[in-house]
């Protein structure tokens, strides 16, 4: 069993858990993600790992609460338990001393993202990173990313908070004001990293991103997390999740994690009422 | 009863849920052998001096025996003898493809010149495993003082099942680390329900953990614990990662909404319930379904298909009714159920429509040519014919290849060109010494048994290098 530790709301609907995992907190690196079960009957949803301690025996998960799942995990409190967490999964970030490292965060995929941009400070970069959300009660982490970065820009859709715009727009500014990037990293909702990578691509700067399509097993076993790279077929969960960004097939990989959206609203109505119960809840404290 | 009454008897008429019935649950087709009935089919046998059938058994179950014991009513007699060489009767009973094997060799359907008319040794034994299941008869046996020695399996498939049950009753430590949430394998994930039930699988499981193999679930060999450190920790490691890697066509379309691998789409009606309404797992029923290939994998996917609210579900495969690989039951039973089979057609593109849903396929009308090197005559196109197939849900069910994890994580490890692992063929032995792999990851997508049988000579290595005088040094 897979004890919550310590559960913290970090903004609207987005919730850190620190939760026992011994063998994921010795055994990850960053860039990697487990694939948990709420409850003994529950779906395999995947997660990234946003942090570890490997003395505790903890990692740190952090996840917004998006559908069925994510709101019933939403109701657990510290002393509950994941049913199932297994991992870690997928091949670990590449970190090395580029020199400058544009990390790009959107919305939830700046949880990923953190233990990616703190490894690339650990490794001697300058690390530079721009923040999005739609507004301000959306962004996470800025704290933390501020700790890890050498600068940090947050835009905001509605200019609620820091600049007014899209994180396509800071970058291009950072450009434009004579920055110098040797390799980017963007992790987000799918049609950010996919605009986002068609920016970098024309600055001609080398791009990762962290896939985030629907998955099962995280093995290689069922092949439902397939896209296409460089015009071949890959499964994130075993050859991810990070891929060339300017590689990717995004149209193919955004169509494909539509698949269930009729399904998954209809899991989530069942359990809306709950859901809803357990957010007023976590927002009352 | 001498030889010649007994081969007037007619094979039993198994019972079966009945085919417009079925397709509206998951629940097992067949019901099983009443005594009665096992008895009379039991009476078939010849006893032959020869033992043909035990020759066509992979692993050698001592079949006449075992019938022996029905028809003089000792069923416990029956199971042991069954047991002594197949871990899982319960399983193969239900999932062996008997006519390729212990029934294909069988005099009364010699005699017969009809393996159809055989003695139904499968059924035999589901009957006895089921017997034992059902009466909570399984004997727990007297298991010798521990001999301080562990072992890791990795993987709870049939092959790791097989290593696990055969060390523990020797005194062996034995911990299996299966990276699901459920143990079984394919058995657990793949075969659906209605073919083989899952209680069936977990009564195995429950019976290892009560002579006490510690099975360790979520647990990835490679990710969650390196290679080494199992070396390090355990005496001996055996491998039965199994062949879970589909394949897919390489023809386009193939990323379209609606295509899935079998086992994906297995995966998600079997293991995560998704026949089941309330499931959280979702699933596309489609109303018209296509599946491609011809084995034990197609079946049950079109089978699934069905019984998930498909109006109309299709099997394509590229030969013909003759060289399809599915067991005969699994064949005839999708036919009743009303599968449509197209054969002889290849498919060479999915179609999709600009939402990017799959709305069919186009297929390549074929011809048999010249015998390939399966044996099997190879399949050619016939030019200018295609046609297409309209369809809302394509499974793709063109068979595994070994699964890389271990591989990747154990470079050490030779290999073959299919991906699989080279082992010594009487220990089962990898390359790296105190490694011993089998079962799917070994042969490729096989067969139960097969994975059982090499499970079973894995152990035998296993457990000589554990009590060997000479401690073998560890690299
Ligand atoms: C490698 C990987 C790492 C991830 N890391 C995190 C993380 O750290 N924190 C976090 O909050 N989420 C993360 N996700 C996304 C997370 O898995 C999904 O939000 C979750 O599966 C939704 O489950 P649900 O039952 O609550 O919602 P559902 O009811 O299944 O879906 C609700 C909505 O979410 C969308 N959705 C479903 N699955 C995904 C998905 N895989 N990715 C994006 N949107 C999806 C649906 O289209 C739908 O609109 C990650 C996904 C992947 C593949
Ligand atoms: C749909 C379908 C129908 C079939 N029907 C039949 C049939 O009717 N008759 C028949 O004889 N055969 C059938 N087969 C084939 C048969 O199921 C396999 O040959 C057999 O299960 C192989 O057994 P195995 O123990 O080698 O591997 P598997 O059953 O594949 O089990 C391997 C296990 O290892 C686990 N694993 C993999 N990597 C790791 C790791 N790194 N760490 C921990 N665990 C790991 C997997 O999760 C899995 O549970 C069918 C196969 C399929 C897919
Ligand atoms: S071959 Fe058939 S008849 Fe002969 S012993 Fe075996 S099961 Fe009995
Ligand atoms: S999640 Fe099943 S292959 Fe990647």
């Amino acid at each position: 069993m897979n004890t919550i530790r310590r559960r913290e709301e970090l903004g609207r609907n987005v919730i850190r858990y620190i939760v026992d995992a011994p063998l994921v907190a010795t055994h990850r690196k960053p860039g990697q993600f487990v694939i948990i079960r709420v409850t003994d009957h529950g779906e395999r949803i995947p997660l990234t790992i946003a942090d570890a301690n490997p003395e505790m025996g903890t990692i740190s998960l952090i996840v917004q609460s998006v559908g069925k799942t994510t709101c019933e995990m939403a109701m657990l409190r510290p002393g509950n338990a994941i049913h199932d967490i297994v991992g870690p999964l997928g091949r670990p970030t590449h970190i090395q001393r580029f020199g400058a490292v544009l990390c790009v965060g959107g919305g939830i995929g700046t949880a990923p993202l953190y233990p990616i941009a703190k490894g690339m400070k650990e490794a001697h970069n300058r690390v530079i990173t721009v923040l999005g959300a739609r507004t301000h009660g959306l962004l996470i982490l800025e704290d933390d990313m501020r700790n890890v970065s050498d600068e940090l820009i947050v835009t905001t859709d509605d200019g609620s908070y820091g600049t007014k715009g899209l994180v396509t727009d800071a970058i291009r500014s950072l450009v434009n004001g004579g920055a110098h990037i040797d390799q980017a990293v963007v992790i987000g909702p799918p049609l950010m990293m996919k605009f986002t990578s068609l920016l970098t691509k024309e600055l001609g700067v080398p791009t990762m991103a962290s896939l985030n399509p629907i998955m099962i097993d995280g093995t290689g076993m069922c092949g439902g997390c397939r896209v296409t790279v460089g015009g071949e077929m890959k499964f994130t969960c075993v050859d991810g999740p990070e891929f060339d960004a300017h590689e990717v097939d995004w149209d193919s990989m955004i169509r494909r994690l539509g698949t269930y959206r009729t399904a998954e609203q209809g899991a989530a109505e069942r359990y809306d009422h709950e859901c809803r119960i357990g957010l007023d809840a976590g927002e009352a404290r | 009863m001498n030889a010649a009454a007994r081969l007037k008897l007619p094979p039993v008429v198994m019972p079966e849920q009945d085919p417009a019935e079925r397709v509206h649950n998951v629940r097992e087709v067949p019901f099983g052998f009443t005594p009665a009935m096992a008895l009379q089919e039991a009476q078939r046998c010849l006893h032959c001096a020869n033992q043909p059938c035990v020759e066509g058994c992979p692993v050698g179950v001592r079949i006449p025996d075992f019938i022996q014991a029905i028809e003089s009513g000792d069923y416990l007699a029956g199971i042991g003898i069954i047991k002594q060489t197949n871990l899982l009767p319960a399983v193969c009973g239900r999932v062996c493809p008997q006519e390729d094997q212990c029934q294909e060799s069988c005099m009364v359907g010699k005699a017969h010149r009809d393996v159809g008319q055989a003695v139904q040794i499968g059924q035999l034994e589901r009957f006895l495993a089921d017997w034992e299941r059902e009466n909570h008869a399984a004997v727990i046996p007297q298991i010798p003082p521990p001999s301080g020695k562990r072992v890791a399996v990795i993987g709870s498939g049939p092959a790791g099942l097989t290593v696990a049950g055969d060390l523990i009753k020797l005194g062996h430590a034995v911990t299996v680390f299966e990276a699901l949430h459920m143990p079984g394998g394919v058995l657990g994930y793949g075969i659906p329900e209605f073919r083989l039930p899952k209680e069936v699988v977990y009564a195995e499981v429950a019976y290892l953990t009560r002579l006490g193999v510690d099975f360790q679930y979520n647990t990835i060999i490679g990710k969650s614990l390196t290679v080494d450190e199992v070396r390090r920790d355990y005496d001996a490691v055996f491998i039965g990662s199994g062949a879970g890697l589909p394949n897919f066509l390489g023809v386009p379309g193939e990323s379209l909404l609606g295509v899935y691998s079998a086992n994906e789409y297995l995966t998600r009606a079997n293991l995560m319930h998704a026949y089941d309404e309330n499931s959280d797992t979702p699933i596309l029923r489609g109303q018209s379904v296509a599946v491609l290939g011809g084995g034990n994998v197609a079946m049950d996917s079109a089978r699934t298909a069905l019984r998930l609210g498909a109006l109309r579900a299709m099997v394509i495969y590229r030969r013909s009714e003759e060289e399809m690989p599915a067991r005969k039951e699994e064949y005839r039973h999708a036919v009743q159920e009303g599968v449509e089979f197209h054969f002889l057609q290849n498919p060479v593109e999915i179609l999709g429509n600009r939402e990017g849903w799959v709305t069919g396929l186009t297929v390549q009308k074929m011809q048999l040519g010249e015998p390939d090197a399966s044996g099997r005559r190879r399949p050619l196109p016939i030019a200018g014919q295609t046609s297409n197939v309209p369809a809302d849900v394509v499974v793709v069910a063109i068979g595994n290849n070994p699964n890389p994890l271990i591989p990747a994580a154990l470079p050490s490890l030779q290999m073959n060109r299919h991906g699989g692992i080279i082992t010594d063929e009487d220990t089962m032995e990898t390359s790296v010494p105190g490694v011993f792999a089998g079962g799917d990851i070994v042969l490729g997508a096989a067969t139960v048994i097969l994975a059982m049988g090499q499970g079973r000579k894995a152990a035998h290595a296993i457990h000589a290098l554990l009590t060997s005088t000479t401690e073998t040094a560890k690299d």
